[in-house]
């Protein structure tokens, strides 16, 4: 019996899927139609955007081309579009989450290839490395945005306490220590309840000054750097001497606590990343600025974690794919990254124009791009293939670093352990 | 006489059977015991890069053996398993003690009570789990001004953020929202006592707590078994207050992790890591094996030794 079965889990799951995902989006299927292009997209927070202002831009220049933006929910996105795809209901250009999410798709035959298109020699390599196949020949999807960490500080705060930004490591925790004695005012806004922050704003944002960007995330893919080494070790010891800076609580403290703490004027620093920009911009009515990660001299190299975040592709089975090409070349173009960059302050165009953003905090940002060295995160690229997963592994472990439940040597320890059961060049 | 003749003697096929009990059947298989069975079936598969090949129990050895699943797993269960201990030790009670001052015939306003009470088990747990979170939050929080009002407050902390305290925070809140639940099924049960039942032990002499352990708990603990069975089955099927506090990694440091939060990331992956089908289905056999083991400890030790009284 099993042995008549053993071939069709697989099918059986995409015909399920099928006529699940044929009742539920059939809707989406009329996008197809004809002359237009449909977009699917995780980002429903930007759908007026793009259909106020960067969909009319395009039809400018080419009038001819319907344009529909059709966001699911973030949480929901990945599952729907790989329903949709299965079912064949999928738009015709597909935004693409960084690494193994998309290379999945293009393995699975679901994302054209898109070597000979144009618009991709706007992006530099480190860009486009987020969507290429593991042997740097196939690139599936072209880059549209990335985000960048750092901390925000709010400036009538620093006025008030006389301080300065800080630029090195000792600066920063004088910085805090100044805000913790002289002040009621919180030093540093982040909690450790939803995990993430600790191991996204703070192990990947301070890191990569530690473990020189890409270099150190190359060494660790290579297996000639381990999670146990000096670098490593020495960002979990930063991160653990910021408890004392955090509120009362921080273990409970969610991240849209610590949002709320920063834009009520409650904190002084907020470890951030760049699309935290947007929320602020609402909510604060204070001025705020930005320093990226502090160095350990001043002289030393910054390096900085400008995560590739959000690709576009196109849909293998689109009917409409020369149409879907002339959209993509134009989102290579410097119009749609100063549209798109002032549009959504903190998401940072991938293309290597020069281009003018009008919001103080992101062209901050922005400029950190001159001044340090880019890298992107080290758990995203094939480091979280196997089990024991490694990001989820630093989120866990960063959260108990910062709590004081774990030592920064056995932060690493366990972290290295996990690569090393399953990570070849880490054996 | 051929068999066939005896055959045409019998009666016509039932099939107002078939057109009453039909639909609810297939409903029933449909909805229920395919999905059932084909979970067992694919725990049995193992799928790599869209290939899927017959392992028989491999998943569920590397579940149990293998270090890496083998820790989340015990300690999964591990979890569960108190989380279950404070729902009968804390839930069951309260609602018993609810239900008898409730069927009180001295109490006023009782039907207020109820309904009081058994409000927030109608409420989405989301709803509960964001109300107590910003109760207890030590930012926002009344309960760190409402602990020192009453001269408790250095004992306040931030629960749910600590390791010790995480998973009994949440069962408590989850104690908090169905408590309801014994209390009505208790309650409608005392209400059935006939009064000359009671009102004999009165005239016998019995004092009101003499009325109570010997006369209406005996009565009742049919009730109460099949209030404990349902709070395990519950319980072991938990997932979604812990998911909408705590998130699917479940923290600190797994603390708050259960059964249904543990199968969550394994079918559908969190954040980079990626979902499998299989081993999710064997996560999923065995908790419907832990429930059916303890179901059937409890129909075969529990229920059939407790005495029905039929008035």
């Amino acid at each position: 019996m099993f042995n008549v079965r053993s071939a069709s889990p697989e099918t059986k799951m995409a015909t399920k899927l099928t006529c699940l995902a044929a009742i539920l989006l059939s809707s989406t299927g009329i996008a197809q139609a004809a002359n237009g292009l449909s977009i699917e997209s995780w980002r429903s927070d930007d759908a007026n955007i793009w259909s106020d202002v960067i969909i009319p831009a395009f039809n400018k220049s080419h009038p001819d081309t319907k344009v529909n933006f059709a966001p699911t929910p973030p949480t929901e996105y990945n599952s729907a579009l790989q329903a949709k795809l299965k079912a064949g209901s999928a738009g015709d250009l597909i935004t693409c989450r960084p690494f193994d999410t998309a290379l999945d798709l293009y393995k699975d035959g679901y994302l054209a290839n898109l070597n000979d298109l144009n618009g991709l020699k706007q992006f530099s390599d480190v860009a486009k490395s987020a969507w290429v196949t593991d042997d740097g020949k196939d690139q599936f999807c072209m880059p549209v945005a990335s985000v960048i960490h750092g901390f925000v500080y709010n400036k009538e705060i620093f006025k008030e306490l006389n301080l300065s930004v800080p630029k090195t490591r000792d600066e920063f925790f004088k910085t805090l220590d100044t805000i913790k004695s002289e002040s009621r005012y919180i030093p540093l806004a982040m909690g450790t309840a939803d995990q993430w922050e600790a191991a996204t704003m703070g192990f990947q944002n301070i890191g990569p000054n530690y473990w020189e960007g890409e270099k150190g995330r190359k060494a660790l893919l290579s297996g000639k750097e381990k999670l146990t080494d000096k670098a490593y070790v020495d960002t979990w010891k930063e991160l653990a001497q910021w408890k004392p800076y955090l509120g009362r609580g921080f273990e409970a403290q969610k991240y849209s606590d610590s949002q709320n703490l920063f834009t009520l004027g409650r904190a002084a620093i907020y470890p951030a990343g760049s699309w935290d920009i947007q929320t602020f911009n609402n909510q604060a009515d204070f001025e705020f600025g930005a320093f990226p990660p502090p160095v350990a001299k001043s002289e030393d190299t910054c390096y900085i974690s400008d995560h590739t975040d959000m690709g576009i592709g196109i849909n293998a089975s689109s009917t409409n794919k020369e149409a879907a090409k002339i959209f993509l070349n134009w989102m290579a173009s410097k119009e749609f990254a100063t549209l798109y960059a002032n549009a959504v302050p903190g998401f940072f165009p991938l293309s290597d124009h020069q281009i003018d953003i009008k919001d103080p905090v992101a062209q901050e940002f922005m400029s950190w791009r001159q001044q340090c060295e880019s890298t992107i995160r080290n758990s995203y690229q094939i480091l979280s293939r196997g089990t024991p997963n490694l990001e989820n592994q630093l989120w866990n472990v960063s959260a108990q670093v910062i709590n004081g439940t774990m030592t920064p040597e056995a932060a690493a320890k366990e972290t290295q352990e996990g690569l090393e059961q399953w990570y070849k060049p880490q054996q | 006489m051929t068999p066939s003749n005896q055959h045409d003697e019998k009666k016509p096929f039932p099939w107002h059977l078939v057109f009453f009990l039909g639909p609810g059947l297939l409903i029933y298989v449909v909805f229920s015991v395919y999905p059932l069975l084909d979970t067992l079936v694919l725990s049995l598969f193992n799928e790599q890069q869209g290939q899927s090949s017959f392992v028989g129990l491999q998943n569920f050895i590397t579940l149990v053996t293998d270090e890496t699943w083998s820790q989340a797993f015990w300690n999964a269960l591990g979890n569960n398993f108190k989380f279950f201990a404070i729902h009968m030790l804390v839930q069951n009670p309260i609602g018993l003690l609810l239900a008898v001052l409730l069927s009180s015939p001295k109490l006023r306003l009782s039907g207020t009570y109820r309904t009081l009470i058994f409000m927030p088990t109608m409420l989405s747990v989301v709803i509960i789990g964001f109300v107590w979170q910003l109760l207890l939050s030590p930012i926002w929080g009344i309960s760190e001004n409402f602990l020192y009002s009453i001269g408790l407050g250095q004992y306040f902390d931030a629960w749910l953020g600590k390791e010790s305290s995480a998973l009994i925070t949440l069962a408590f809140i989850s104690v908090w929202q169905f408590v309801g639940i014994p209390m009505m099924l208790i309650y409608a049960t005392l209400l059935n006592i006939p009064d000359d039942i009671v009102d004999a032990s009165v005239v016998d002499g019995a004092n009101s707590f003499q009325t109570f352990w010997h006369i209406k708990l005996p009565l009742i603990l049919p009730t109460i078994a099949m209030v404990s069975i349902l709070t395990f089955v519950a319980n072991f099927n938990a997932f979604e207050l812990i998911y909408a506090v705590k998130g699917a990694l479940a923290g600190p440091d797994f603390s708050t992790d259960l059964m249904g939060t543990f199968f969550y990331r394994t079918f559908f992956g969190f954040q980079l890591q990626q979902g499998s089908a299989s081993m999710g289905a064997a996560v999923a056999t065995l908790m419907f094996l832990i429930i059916l083991v303890g179901v059937m400890l409890f129909l075969f030790f529990i229920q059939r030794r407790i005495q029905r009284f039929q008035f």
